[in-house]
């Protein structure tokens, strides 16, 4: 029996995997192949302050080993979330990881603010701050591709949320130095990371010699993108090490298929993984990669999924 | 939403019809839930396979028990790799089936009378609906059309099941040389239809809402959207569809379709291989907005 719970920050899970926001919806349809209960969280899919409808279509185009999406953060808005999703996650006892955005600093401050006055909030066992989105008032720039947003960001949200509640800064991996926003984050009381997004991309059709897209371009996702979340999660461990930036506990996505996908994050420095395109192929794919994660920690002969965590670094060849 | 199950199933047959592939397929669980407009989502291209995402066909035939256990039937018309790849499987090969999806044809509570629309291989759906649509003592007509005659699937089929078929082809190497909409207004006038069903391209389903509503008739229409998942997460498939509440959404075709009440979709918003979002839309983008 290997012992597979993770502590990240004061949120302490049974299991390291989850789902990845925007690729399990909140929580329904999956638990028609398997409780949601039993991943060590459900995180949800990034809600805004209100309605919005997201992009025309055609929304994607799949890849080598991935897909292109441009959903446009389609979403019932933060109040009807409550209500509905946040409440549903709670009476089947899920641990509801909250992805918020905003198109303004104050607009993701407000949203945090209506998620911690829910009489759902019970369910919540974090937040998950997607600052990969675009900042109106910064000509559409993503805030997560500049260090001075993201901290504020952060910052107003970390005041409008209880002191107990563990918050996670979601970053992009389009920028030269992802360790600069990851040390703003954590300065603006960020508990820790969730790396990464998408990588933006485009697909032209061939056919008719446009772009695939309705919205041009879009993000990429899937096993195409692992040894990028891979890269990611190493440089900022590595920061973390070498003393440049405070110990936070990270939170991999991208490209895992598999439990030995997931080792690769984790031994990279991940104390816990998301599923996010490869439940589009297979729905049971984040539950089963609990299994399979569990088999190959024991596989190397290892009690306890922590002592697995940023292993890569200790056993790097030096030359 | 209803039941869905997910199972390693195994090909058992497989045979061309006209220029597609009819595959029928093992899969314990599928067929006893299945109803007429609902959907398999398909895995492609084995277990290391590159190309992630299901493909998603309408469900032909389902067959609860029989020598193997129960069976699903599609119709696969191959050009990309996915069902290139379908059309290409061996009988005993597996294949990986999620399903029933989607919402079905609903049935009208009395004997009125029907016409069945199918473009190409949307016509696969209809011969069971049709069944089943004649179990509660509706008549039914059916009317097929395709591009060409190798693309019209089911027409002797349907000639054995309906109580009236015609056949349109674009090039006429079959039946009536046209389209569907042609002849669909006279169809609606003789039989005194109350209901339309429709599955085919989606300016053909455009059409087929026109028609019915100038005819006096309700049309039922099962959509074609691209999927990612088809089974609820991935908000890829949708299109805006107009509530009960006068409020139109961007609803997800895997979930709350693919059959939608013709009158409902926005069809204004279809142009030149896009659906952009209607102004009205709940959400819509503000000018300059996202
Ligand atoms: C509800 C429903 C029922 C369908 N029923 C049938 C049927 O009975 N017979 C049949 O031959 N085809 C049917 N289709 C269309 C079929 O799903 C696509 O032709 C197929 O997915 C294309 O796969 P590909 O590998 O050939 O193309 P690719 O271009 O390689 O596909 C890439 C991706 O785009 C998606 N995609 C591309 N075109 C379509 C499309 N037209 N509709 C949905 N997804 C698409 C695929 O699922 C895949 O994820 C149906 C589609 C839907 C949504
Ligand atoms: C269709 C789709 C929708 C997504 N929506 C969101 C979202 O709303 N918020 C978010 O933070 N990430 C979103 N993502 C990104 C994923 O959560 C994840 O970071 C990324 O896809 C990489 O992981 P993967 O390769 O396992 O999919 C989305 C990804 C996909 C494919
Ligand atoms: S295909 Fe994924 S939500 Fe409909």
């Amino acid at each position: 029996m290997v012992d597979m719970s993770t502590a990240l920050a004061s949120m302490v899970l049974p299991n390291p995997v989850m789902t990845a926001s925007g690729c399990a919806a909140n929580g329904h349809e999956l638990h028609r192949f398997f409780p949601v209960s039993e991943l060590g969280a459900f995180v949800t899919k990034t809600v805004m302050a209100a309605p919005r409808s997201g992009r025309g279509t055609p929304r994607m185009a799949e890849t080598a080993s991935g897909m292109l999406n441009s959903i446009g953060l389609q979403g019932p808005g933060i109040d009807a979330f409550a209500e509905e999703d946040l409440a549903w996650l709670g009476s089947v006892g899920a641990r509801a990881l909250v992805s918020i955005a905003g198109t303004t600093a104050e607009e993701f401050a407000d949203v945090a603010e209506r998620l911690a006055s829910s009489p759902a909030y019970g369910a919540v066992v974090g937040v998950e701050v997607n600052i990969s989105c675009p900042n109106v008032a910064n000509r559409g720039l993503v805030f997560a591709c500049d260090p001075v947003s993201s901290e504020r960001v952060v910052r107003l949200v970390r005041d409008r949320l209880p002191e107990g509640t563990p918050i996670f800064a979601k970053l992009t991996p389009d920028v030269t130095d992802i360790a600069s926003v990851a040390a703003a984050a954590l300065r603006a009381g960020a508990d820790g990371l969730t790396m990464i997004n998408t990588l933006l991309g485009m697909v032209i059709d061939t056919d008719l010699l446009r772009p695939q897209l309705a919205g041009v371009t879009g993000g990429l996702s899937g096993p195409a993108i692992r040894p990028v979340a891979v890269r990611a999660l190493w440089q900022v461990t590595a920061a973390m090490r070498e003393g440049r930036l405070p110990t936070a506990p990270l939170i991999g996505v991208g490209g895992v298929r598999t439990g030995r996908d997931a080792l690769e994050l984790v031994a990279a420095g991940a104390s816990a993984v998301q599923v996010g395109t490869a439940t589009f192929h297979d729905p049971s794919r984040p539950r089963r990669v609990v299994d399979e994660l569990e088999a190959e920690v024991a596989r190397h002969g290892f009690g306890r999924f922590a002592d697995v965590v940023g292993i890569a670094h200790d056993r790097t060849a030096r030359p | 939403m209803s039941g869905v199950v997910q199972v390693a199933g195994e090909l058992i047959a497989t045979r061309r019809a006209g220029a597609y592939h009819h595959l029928t397929i093992v899969s314990p669980g599928v067929a006893e839930l299945a109803r007429p407009g609902q959907f398999v989502a398909l895995a492609v291209g084995g277990a290391t396979s590159a190309n992630l995402l299901r493909r998603c066909f309408s469900i032909h035939r389902a067959k609860p028990s029989g020598t193997y256990g129960g069976t699903v039937d599609v119709v696969v018309a191959a050009h990309g790799a996915g069902t290139t790849w379908l059309a290409g499987l061996r009988p005993h090969d597996p294949v990986d089936v999620v399903g029933p999806l989607g919402r079905p044809f609903p049935l009208p509570a009395d004997a009125v009378p029907c016409v069945l629309v199918g473009g190409g291989y949307g016509s696969a759906p209809l011969f069971w609906l049709a069944e089943a649509l004649q179990g509660r003592g509706c008549q039914v007509e059916m009317v097929l059309g395709a591009a060409s005659d190798d693309r019209l699937f089911g027409v002797v089929e349907a000639r054995r099941t309906a109580d009236g078929v015609v056949v349109t082809t674009d090039d006429g190497s079959a039946g009536r040389r046209g389209w569907v909409s042609d002849v669909l207004g006279d169809v609606i006038d003789r039989t005194g239809a109350g209901v339309v069903y429709g599955c085919g391209p989606m300016a053909m389903l455009r059409s087929v809402t026109e028609i019915a509503g100038a005819h006096g008739a309700v049309a039922q229409v099962a959509v074609e959207e691209s999927m990612a998942c088809g089974v609820g997460v991935c908000m890829t498939c949708v299109l805006p569809v107009t509530g009960n509440d006068g409020v139109t959404r961007m609803v997800r075709s895997c979930v709350e379709g693919p059959v939608f009440r013709g009158d409902r979709v926005r069809w204004d918003a279809f142009a030149d291989g896009v659906c952009r979002v209607p102004a009205d839309t709940l959400g819509a983008p503000s000018a300059g907005g996202h």
